[in-house]
């Protein structure tokens, strides 16, 4: 009997944190002896719309790296789906997980890069399908018509045989981002997917975010530089400066509000401009 | 020693029907060391450490050996025909060369190739496979095929081990009529007619690796 309620009392705690999808745990990246992210804990629930700000080397950048095993944490661990990341738990204790491992829990996540990182060697179709094939075991057919759903929606439905170097830069991170949609990840990851664009075409990407945005399920963690887009599109916003969370809250409060003297700063830069 | 054209003339069909062995051993030899290339390549940075090092020993000690002696050493201490001997001898000396070819089209890949790899879930294998091979190669195949000029002109080494190529029927007509002039000229005369066409198709993909996947623009610039 009482075994019983033990577990009920368990799973009541586990529902509670149902929602979350995304858990760091006192989190520390080193490169050598420079720290860039010291003691972070942050959990993202499920179709949560994140955005990371903050100056250049403050470690946002290394917080998604590391959520996509880019770049290894060298001290805390980080969960998805409430399973580790980089570790597996043997007998209470935490060893380093293998690849294996890492895979299965890696195909929860999808990112899309600054310098779009289309392969060049594809074409747009097959740059969309190769992994849902090759990686999820999908039919050749079934990815041809998923990846033509998501190049439609990125309003590149027409450009499927041509390859990455005839599109401009804006339509190829346009692609990168249904080439991820197609694996459908539970989080995506977007760095800085606008850097690297002429103004001009920075507007056609930020739109095809918001459309996603808005859709709702997929949880998104964006690093961005763009503040309204950030206002507009997130639940939350995080101020990161000198490898810690300096600020967080509703964009409402982070960005029309900003408490400390840094972050005043920071958003001043971009009003200025 | 005087030029004799009706001795040459005479001799110059026994060199031609050679040329079958000469051809042979360099297309063997080449496809061992096309393939074998790729396997050192691969275990050479294998991220198992001894292995990755022992990979690394053996293509420098290969590599900084003469081809004659290994031909020599193999054909005096393994029991296999000289023709096979060569073959292989010369496609392993050859693979070694071949590998710091792949290496160098393999370093030229950017690393956000194999992070977007990552991102899509691809296993190690999928990603050499379907990202990172397809890319390093094209670029080095002018390279590759100059290795394949190179190992043609080798062939003559084959002599040493009595593979009765080219220049070994040039010599064994030599030894029957103590003229070795025309012979040894024929050989040569072969071994350009064969070498300068090769090298002319070998310009020519070069100029064509400049225009893969729709443009010559590749990659892109920050």
């Amino acid at each position: 009997m009482t075994e019983e309620v033990v577990d009920n009392e368990i799973k009541e705690s586990e529902n509670e944190n149902e929602n979350i999808v995304v858990s760091y745990k006192d989190v520390k990246k080193a490169f050598g002896d420079t720290v860039v992210l010291n003691d972070l804990s942050l959990n993202v629930a499920q179709g949560e719309k994140v955005a990371l700000i903050g100056p250049s080397g403050s470690g946002k950048t290394t917080i998604i790296r590391m959520l996509m095993t880019l770049e290894q944490p060298t001290e805390g661990t980080i969960e998805v789906d409430g399973e580790m990341l980089w570790h597996k738990e043997v007998n209470g204790e935490l060893l380093p997980a293998d690849e294996k491992h890492m895979r299965k829990v890696r195909g929860k996540i999808g990112m899309v890069f600054q310098q779009y990182n289309l392969f060049p060697h594809m074409t747009i179709m097959r740059n969309c399908t190769t992994a849902p094939v090759n990686v999820l075991g999908i039919s050749k057919d079934e990815a041809k018509t998923r990846a033509q759903e998501m190049l439609d929606k990125v309003g590149l439905g027409d450009k499927v045989d041509n390859y990455p170097s005839q599109l401009s830069g804006g339509q190829q991170q346009r692609v990168a981002i249904a080439r991820s949609l197609v694996m459908q990840p539970k989080v995506m990851l977007f760095d800085e997917v606008t850097a690297a664009l002429d103004p001009e075409l920075v507007g056609e990407v930020l739109e095809v975010l918001k459309d996603i945005a808005a859709e709702g399920d997929t949880t998104m963690m964006l690093i961005t530089h763009e503040m309204e887009f950030a206002r507009d599109v997130a639940d939350r916003v995080l101020f990161l400066d000198n490898g810690k969370i300096a600020e967080h809250g509703p964009p409402s409060e982070v960005i029309e509000n900003p408490q400390t003297e840094r972050l005043q700063a920071f958003l001043g830069r971009f009003n200025n401009s | 020693m005087s030029w004799d054209w009706e001795f040459a003339f005479e001799v110059f069909p026994d060199i031609v029907g050679a040329i079958g062995v000469t051809i042979g051993a360099t297309v063997v030899a080449y496809l061992i060391s096309l393939v074998l290339g790729l396997v050192f390549t691969l275990l050479r940075r294998s991220s198992f450490k001894p292995l990755s090092l022992l990979m690394a020993g053996v293509i420098e000690f290969i590599r900084t050996t003469p081809p004659l002696v290994q031909l020599f050493f193999v054909y005096y201490a393994f029991p296999m025909s000289p023709f096979t001997t060569g073959a292989v001898v010369l496609g392993v000396h050859y693979a070694t060369y071949v590998s710091e070819v792949y290496r160098s089209g393999i370093e030229a890949v950017p690393t956000s190739q194999w992070e977007a790899s990552k991102a899509l879930n691809f296993s190690k294998a999928q990603t050499w496979q379907k990202v990172i091979l397809p890319q390093a190669i094209p670029p080095v195949i002018p390279m590759l095929g100059n290795y394949l000029i190179v190992l043609f002109k080798e062939t003559p080494l084959l002599a040493g081990i009595f593979v009765t190529e080219m220049l070994q029927v040039a010599r064994i007509i030599g030894a029957d009529t103590y003229r070795f002039l025309e012979p040894i000229a024929i050989v040569g005369f072969l071994f350009l007619v064969l070498s300068y066409p090769s090298a002319l198709f070998i310009r020519y993909l070069e100029k064509r690796s400049g225009k893969l996947h729709g443009s010559a623009e590749k990659g892109v610039k920050t």
